[in-house]
């Protein structure tokens, strides 16, 4: 494994000559360093939407499925014995973490957003709420509704299942149609790479035919191509890498909207992720040339 | 070295010739003449694996020519030095890069006063960093003499290797071939110069070979 890494590197540093014997190609050099550049750029931000969805899907999953909310509406004078009789029944509840009757001030502050801060809260009959924190695994939400249906006749417990499924099922699909996309952004690196190629090799026929004359084996010759494609789309990928980068950097902060919008972005170490492209191209095309290549030394024999 | 025991070559219509047989031994030297059109460098190409026979065989040190694969042709290249009809270069590499280009393939140091040596004793010492294509057709010629012997091969195989240079140039590439030759290595060249061959018998052991009428015959005592 040692010896063929050496090998590896000896045939990929050292190939200058070898790079020499096949004649410069202005015209696919710039398209190949240019196509690299161009996917590398929107595998940026594709993988900055696919960090991002993750992101927001853990949140909306991890956050929401932490807590719950169980909501008591009863005739005024009964109001308070129930809250009391649930907040008992929750806390005989495995999996329940605590619970806790909002104070006014706190529903004052939940319902500001909608009415105003001067709602006459004490003349409305607006259901009270308990904040349930779940721990472990979380409670058995049927169990605990048929406990509270016999102790507390005003109790309706909202766990949030049902409208945070199709939120993180909506991210998750987000996320994997980020990861199509790198991966449609890989092939078609891959394609474009061999379409340069296979126009390297047929130009360079008769190259080919002198290097075999004078003894050369194909995977000399392959390498000379290889080498030459590997390190073009790692150039052109680095560039736009570091491009995509700078302009996800400068996107606007979405951080005014509540935190709740996670923007498209790179946080903490997320941001090695796309500095992976550029590798990532580099072995697309190593890989596509040498394909290209073994192909072409074979029927030109 | 190199045998070929009743071989036989077409370009798909009729053979260019048949009942062919060679064999290259070290330290044996070996003319090729016949009329243009012959086959001579057909039969040369069979010599270093670049054709293969459609029939009879070709052994090529010891291994059969037609289970070799094309690394292994490489490799057999690397032992055969081929002067070629039409030089073939690489027409963006300098002189001094094509000449050293049998060694930079196979991987081997270039040892640059040894290729200096070289490339002022076949006289193209002020055009080594010129392109193939400035040199005239006699300095293409040295310069792929020079190709062919930098590996220093056990056969010699050089195809009109004087059809553009002077009478001195020849007798230069002559000697140096009948000196390659005393070191043990195995010479075949093809031509039409009748006096380059005269030469040659009077300073080394040779057997002139004729290629005519699809046969391969050892030619007369006229020459
Ligand atoms: N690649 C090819 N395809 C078809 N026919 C060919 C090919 N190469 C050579 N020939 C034919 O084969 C015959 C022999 O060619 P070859 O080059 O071996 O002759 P030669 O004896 O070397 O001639 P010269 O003395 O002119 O160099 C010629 O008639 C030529 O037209
Ligand atoms: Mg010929």
């Amino acid at each position: 494994m040692r010896a063929l890494f050496r090998q590896f590197l000896w045939r990929f540093i050292g190939g200058a000559q070898a790079d020499r014997s096949v004649p410069p190609t202005g015209f696919t050099a710039q398209l190949t360093v240019f196509a690299a550049a161009a996917m590398a750029f929107l595998a940026v931000f594709a993988l900055a939407l696919s960090l991002a969805t993750s992101r927001l899907a853990d949140r909306w999953s991890e956050e929401l499925a932490r807590t719950s909310t169980l909501r008591i509406s009863a005739p005024a004078d009964q109001a308070d014995a129930q809250v009391r009789a649930a907040i008992g029944v929750l806390e005989t509840t495995p999996g329940v973490a605590s619970a806790r009757a909002l104070t006014a001030q706190e529903q004052q502050a939940l319902l500001t957003p909608w009415f105003g801060p001067d709602l006459p809260l004490e003349t409305l009959s607006i259901p009270k709420l308990i904040e349930i924190i779940e721990e472990g695994s979380g409670y058995d939400a049927t169990g605990l509704r048929a406990r509270l249906q016999a102790e507390v006749p005003g109790a309706v417990l909202d766990d949030h299942t049902s409208w945070r499924a199709p939120l993180v099922k909506a991210a998750g699909r987000l996320r994997s149609l980020a990861w199509v996309s790198i991966v449609l952004i890989a092939a078609t690196t891959a394609a474009m790479v061999t379409l340069a190629a296979q126009a390297a090799l047929a130009a360079n026929a008769q190259v080919i035919r002198v290097m075999r004359l004078v003894g050369a084996q194909d995977s000399y010759i392959a390498w000379a191509f290889i080498r030459r494609f590997t390190s073009r789309a790692f150039a052109g990928a680095l560039m736009g890498s570091l491009a995509g980068m700078l302009g996800v950097f400068f996107l606007p902060s979405t951080d005014v909207a509540g935190g709740f919008l996670t923007g498209i972005g790179f946080q903490g170490v997320h941001w090695l992720w796309p500095l992976a492209i550029p590798p990532l191209a580099a072995c697309v095309a190593f890989f596509a040339t040498r394909a290209a290549a073994l192909r072409r030394l074979k029927e030109q024999s | 070295m190199i045998e070929l025991d009743d071989v036989a070559y077409s370009y798909g219509g009729a053979e260019l010739f048949a009942q062919v047989s060679l064999s290259l031994a070290p330290g044996s030297f070996h003319f090729l003449t016949g009329p243009s059109g012959a086959g001579k460098t057909t039969l040369l190409k069979l010599c270093y694996g670049e054709l293969q026979a459609i029939a009879g065989d070709v052994r090529l040190f010891g291994a059969p020519a037609r289970t070799l694969t094309r690394d292994q042709i490489a490799l057999v290249r690397r032992k055969v030095g081929v002067v070629h009809q039409d030089c073939q270069f690489l027409d963006h590499l300098s002189v001094i890069e094509n000449i050293a280009l049998p060694l930079t393939v196979s991987g081997q140091d270039v040892d640059l006063a040894n290729l200096q040596d070289l490339i002022s004793w076949v006289g193209l010492g002020s055009q080594a960093e010129q392109l193939p294509p400035q040199l005239s057709g006699g300095e293409r010629q040295r310069a792929a003499l020079a190709r062919a012997i930098i590996m220093s091969p056990d056969v010699i195989i050089a195809d009109e290797p004087t059809g553009n240079v002077d009478w001195e140039m020849s007798q230069r590439l002559l000697t140096l071939l009948i000196e390659l030759n005393r070191m043990g290595k195995a010479v075949l060249i093809a031509t039409h110069d009748l006096n380059l061959i005269r030469a040659a018998k009077s300073q080394v052991g040779t057997r002139v070979l004729r290629l005519t009428d699809r046969r391969l015959q050892q030619a007369g005592a006229d020459l």
